[in-house]
């Protein structure tokens, strides 16, 4: 039984290591071996893997019609703009899709503003704050609670349809106001996060050189607390970049409602499908990004440790 | 000076009468007096908890205190609407596990509080702190960050931080006590430097050699009271109280003295 780990076998133990798993003995001449071994069957796993389920797919009795109404060739080069060998910027989905940037940035730049102030709000001390404090607690709270669409739904149409003079009436602006206060409200936990994590010793030292608790705030405890939450403010604007598409309900014609119509107009999901490529493309990078900065984080808390 | 009554303190640097301090139920300062002169340096011992730290905090004003008064150079700094910030400018205070700011350069550390407590202009709260690094030591360390420097330069670093200030009065919480031994001498000897340089510190420490080497006064707190003071000579030649004696006896044990 070389598996069981036992005292007495544990000459075995070193030999037969979880293929691929953490740590083994370093240094060791099979280590290479392992290496090599590890890589291959992970390879072979994954190609049997992927080939059992690609072939199931492909001889199910309705695959030749679902490969017709989601994998259609033609249409798919439609839905970026490939028309009939040239090239139509204007009927290509990535066009609408600059409306999701649009969105997605100007909403983003609002969300770090409002997110850290109510975060701020929160961390208010003392009885004097309790209001304040109560009322951006209650904020989050409701916030995170409201589905995203009713959000949208409620303020693009309730506030144009009250009619007040002066007030905007393009969906656009409510549908960046919607994303704002929805995504405000979890940026906001995680600023709270980042500022909790800061050593109170470090504003007893800030407020010892005689600075105000505001500047505390600015100069020592918030430069250490975004630093430190940036990985997770990424991971929410993942987030907000796939939710830009519910702003299509109140009339915004973004990257889905232009597949949508498409998908209208000859009845095929393919413009779906070129639409959940285009996020893929987008997203991959950002989710990447986020996991190397904490990956960096780890590696630094470990060497400054002391 | 305009609004404290009491007795005016000719001399005196800091004047504590009556100076309780809780915890919620644990009562950790029970009536503290003690009076300091300028240029004094008095070196606090005692046992871990025994309200040390705490005293310390709250001369710097960052614990509010619960009963008594203390005046520094004239003024009661804890009479109601006192301005806490201008207070701690004129006092320095070092703390033990240094907490410098680890996303400041040390030049950045040092001028953080003159640039925006005192207003100085940049450029002249930068020549200071080259002046003070250069003084103990740390001039080429300017642009490193906390994380590069030995605990000793961290807590060289802290020190000149509270003095760039141009603080009356130094309080220094246990400085030593995170270093590793071979760093404690550097950290005392800038100390040392200091008080021939006539700066009146508060020093709490268990390095009982420095303390008979440095301090004209030694206090010996018990339970957050004072139990004894006296020249360093008398406390540790002639300790009245049985605590005392007890307390002196376990440093001696443990080879501190």
């Amino acid at each position: 039984m070389s598996l069981s780990g036992g005292p007495l076998d544990g000459g075995d133990l070193i030999r037969v290591p979880p293929a691929g798993g953490p740590r083994r003995v370093l240094g060791r001449r099979d280590d290479r071996a392992d290496a090599i071994r590890s890589t291959a069957i992970a390879l072979v796993s994954t190609i049997v893997f992927f080939g059992v389920i690609g072939w199931i797919v492909v001889n199910a009795p309705g695959w030749p019609a679902v490969q017709e109404s989601f994998f259609n060739g033609t249409l798919f080069a439609e839905a970026f703009g490939f028309i009939r060998g040239s090239f139509v910027w204007e009927r290509s989905i990535l066009r609408a899709f600059l409306v999701n940037v649009q969105l997605f940035l100007i909403a983003e730049v609002l969300i770090l503003v409002f997110g850290l102030l109510l975060a701020v709000l929160r961390s208010l001390p003392g009885p004097v704050f309790f209001p304040v404090r109560a009322l951006a607690t209650v904020y989050a709270d409701v916030f995170r609670a409201l589905p995203g669409v009713l959000v949208i739904f409620i303020l693009g149409f309730g506030i144009p349809g009250l009619g007040i003079a002066g007030v905007p009436v393009e969906p656009f602006f409510y549908a960046v106001v919607a994303l704002t206060l929805i995504y405000s409200a979890y940026v906001s936990e995680v600023y709270r996060a980042g500022i909790e994590s800061v050593h109170p010793s470090q504003e007893a030292a800030a407020r010892s050189l005689g600075l105000s608790r505001f500047q505390s705030l600015r100069f020592v405890i918030l430069p250490q607390a975004v630093r430190r939450v940036i990985p997770p403010l990424l991971n929410d604007f993942i987030g907000l970049q796939k939710d830009t598409v519910l702003v299509s309900f109140v009339g915004v014609v973004e990257i889905f409602r232009a597949s949508q119509i498409k998908q209208a107009a000859t009845f095929n999901f393919t413009p779906y499908v070129a639409t959940a490529l285009v996020f893929i493309v987008v997203t991959i990078p950002l989710a990447r990004l986020t996991d190397l900065l904490v990956a960096r984080d780890r590696r630094r808390a470990a060497a400054g440790a002391r | 000076m305009s609004a404290s009554p009491g007795p005016v303190s000719g001399g005196q640097a800091l004047v504590i009468e009556g100076l309780h301090k809780s915890f919620g139920k644990l009562e950790v300062l029970r009536g503290i007096d003690l009076a300091v002169a300028e240029h004094e340096v008095i070196c606090l011992i005692g046992a871990s908890g025994s309200g040390k730290s705490t005293l310390l905090r709250c001369i710097n004003l960052l614990e509010p205190i619960d009963a008594g008064r203390i005046v520094v150079a004239g003024e009661e700094i804890t009479a109601r609407k006192v301005d806490v910030n201008r207070i701690r400018r004129r006092i320095g205070i070092v703390f033990q596990a240094f907490n410098l700011f680890p996303h400041m350069s040390v030049l950045d550390n040092v001028t953080l509080g003159p640039r925006n407590a005192l207003r100085m202009p940049p450029a002249e709260a930068e020549e200071r702190a080259r002046a003070l690094l250069r003084r103990f030591g740390l001039e080429e360390k300017a642009l490193d960050f906390p994380d590069r420097l030995s605990g000793g330069q961290q807590q060289r670093v802290a020190i000149v931080r509270a003095l760039a200030m141009g603080p009356d009065l130094l309080l220094l919480d246990e400085v030593t006590s995170a270093l590793d031994p071979e760093l404690v001498a550097e950290v005392l000897n800038v100390i040392r430097e200091l008080a021939a340089g006539g700066m009146t510190m508060l020093i709490a420490t268990h390095e009982m050699g420095f303390a008979r080497d440095i301090a004209v006064r030694v206090v010996f707190l018990d339970a957050g009271r004072i139990l004894e003071e006296g020249p360093p000579d008398r406390i540790f030649g002639a300790p009245r109280e049985e605590r005392t004696q007890q307390f002196l006896r376990r440093i001696v044990e443990a080879g501190r003295l």
